[in-house]
């Protein structure tokens, strides 16, 4: 079996994001940049998946611009065999990096593609269900619990109202919940090994996809602040303000 | 063009977002129809024409309906868009779930988890766990929105009476099957639609300790909540999560008890109306969005507060 993982750069989910003076984006310039968080979840399954003896190659896949670059190298560090680096520049919206996954799973063709549920930048939650209808697969969002059961996989998905199983037929879509597993940090021999695997860079414009944005960002603004609350001296008093100033018991 | 609202059910009744998402519907256009997928779902087709803001229903009826499984319901909405501008459903699991497959199949750049309908093509949306508001107009001739429920009043649930119309199940999709769905039952308010929620930090130290949370909740007919820390240490299950990868809550009164307010929580609670915070390290960032906060140990402060609220007359329920 063969996995393809899907992982994006963003800014490092501890980073107090500051939006731009002229409200065009926020700044990322100078800032702490990451894996997307449940990215790593989808990388650390399929290495262990390999690591099983159930899967002979993981590779990792990143669409963004050169630097996206690390991204994937911090995949082979962590076990993924090889890179595809999909080069784009600018805003890149779901729909369009959906398709050109879909591209690259034509040309990889894997049994499964992981990727973290959402990205913590804009968080937007749909590539993975996007992917999953250009190529007509089954699709397991919300994983965290992946069984696999001669060509099918039993999945638990995180619900709303609690958990969900269901069974999908390989080749499928998964995206990954943070609760799938822990990712394993890269030990830095294997660091130094993820040198020198391989990483093919690809341009978006060779694969032939319309990627322009459908979607235009007017402006981007703080959310309004809190006015600035009290502290009380005692349960008391608390109580007090809640029933009579707040009114809310 | 009309815009539809993909409702969302357990073949019996409505689930309460649906309301939410139908006052989301309408604020794009009045003339809003309402689609329901599933199996043996009449009862809630008639809750659903009942809703007033619904001029018309369509209802796809199949035993392969029976469990919401996305790959099921995505070719049934593709093929009723052709007849409206947008395709409309919650921002919840169902939702996000469902959307982006009728979007892909519609080449249409979906709009996720809108807190505001600015205009029929440009909503507000919060990025980077609601850290940035983002306004974003869509270029596409069909769009796809899915709306964040707490951020949109539920609507009048009675006094409507609209048509219900039958429309053709498609083919089922075999390559998906549903198994099981364990619900946590629980005859507490559901997190995310709870007039008060009091959560639970790592400060509980243990999972015994969140017998406190649950009495100061009783009190209160509150829902539980925790922090990711209380969650990842085992204290509490993670559907009790708020935060930026659990749930968003925007209850009357959010009491956060022993969280210290990383910024992943704060993402998940600070549009609460009135935020108490108890704490004993004064620092906490917990406090910087309290409209109450209190500096003393949790373990004697919790029980305090239950005898306080034992004091009044009445508590608001």
């Amino acid at each position: 079996m063969k996995i393809l993982v899907a992982v994006k750069r963003v800014i490092d989910y501890n980073v107090q994001i500051r939006v731009k003076e002229d409200n065009t984006g926020v700044v990322t310039d100078n800032v702490k940049m990451s894996t997307n968080p449940p990215d790593d979840n989808a990388i650390e399954e399929a290495v262990k998946i390999k690591e099983a003896g159930k899967a002979a190659e993981v590779v990792a896949v990143s669409i963004g611009e050169e630097k996206a670059q690390e991204t994937v190298r911090k995949a082979l560090a962590v076990g993924a065999d090889r890179g595809i680096l999909v080069k784009t520049e600018g805003i890149i919206e779901p729909l369009a990096v959906s398709k050109l996954l879909q591209k690259i799973v034509e040309k990889e063709k894997p049994d499964l593609v992981f990727m973290g549920k959402q990205a913590i930048d804009d968080d937007c939650n749909q590539t993975g269900q996007m992917l999953s209808a250009l190529l007509n697969w089954p699709q397991a969002t919300f994983a965290s619990k992946i069984e696999i059961k001669d060509g099918k996989l039993e999945v638990t998905r995180e619900i709303d109202e609690g958990l969900e199983t269901i069974e999908i037929n390989v080749p499928a879509i998964v995206t990954c919940d943070l609760r799938l597993n822990e990712p394993r940090y890269a030990s830095l021999p294997n660091i130094m090994k993820a040198k020198k695997k391989p990483i093919e860079q690809l341009n978006a414009s060779d694969l032939g996809v319309d990627i322009t944005p459908r979607i235009e960002q007017v402006k981007v603004e703080e959310p309004p602040k809190r006015k600035a609350g009290i502290k009380v001296s005692s349960v008391a008093e608390l109580v007090q303000k809640l029933k009579n100033e707040a009114k809310v018991i | 063009m009309s815009v539809l609202l993909v409702a969302e059910h357990n073949n019996k009744e409505l689930k309460p977002f649906t309301l939410n998402a139908s006052t989301a519907a309408s604020q794009i256009d009045s003339d809003v129809h309402a689609v329901i997928i599933g199996h043996n779902c009449d009862e809630a087709a008639k809750a659903l024409s009942e809703l007033p803001l619904i001029k018309k229903v369509i209802q796809v009826e199949a035993p392969h309906y029976e469990n919401f499984v996305a790959e099921n319901f995505a070719p049934v909405i593709v093929k009723l868009a052709e007849n409206y501008s947008h395709i409309i459903s919650s921002a919840n699991t169902f939702g996000k779930n469902l959307m982006p497959r009728i979007a892909a199949a519609l080449d249409t750049s979906q709009i996720s988890d809108i807190i505001k309908v600015i205009a029929p093509d440009t909503f507000l949306r919060p990025i980077y766990a609601g850290n940035a508001f983002a306004t974003v107009k869509s270029k596409d001739t069909k769009k796809c929105v899915t709306i964040r429920p707490t951020s949109f009043d539920p609507c009048e649930s009675s006094g409507g009476s609209a048509p219900i119309e039958k429309a053709d199940p498609v083919e089922e999709f075999a390559k998906t099957k549903f198994i099981k769905r364990e619900e946590v039952k629980s005859d507490r308010p559901e997190l995310g639609t709870a007039r008060v929620v009091v959560s639970g930090g790592r400060g509980m130290q243990s999972g015994d300790n969140f017998k406190l949370i649950t009495s100061l909740a009783d009190k209160l007919n509150a829902a539980i909540g925790a922090s990711r820390a209380a969650v990842d240490a085992g204290y509490i299950s993670n559907d009790h999560q708020v935060g930026q990868t659990g749930k968003v809550v925007v209850p009357d009164l959010y009491i956060a008890v022993g969280i210290s307010g990383a910024i992943q929580h704060l993402a998940g609670m600070k549009e609460s109306k009135v935020i108490v915070a108890i704490n004993k390290d004064g620092e906490a960032p917990i406090f910087s969005v309290a409209d109450y906060g209190l500096e003393a140990d949790l373990f004697e402060a919790v029980p305090q507060f239950l005898e306080e609220l034992n004091k009044l007359n009445t508590i608001q329920k």
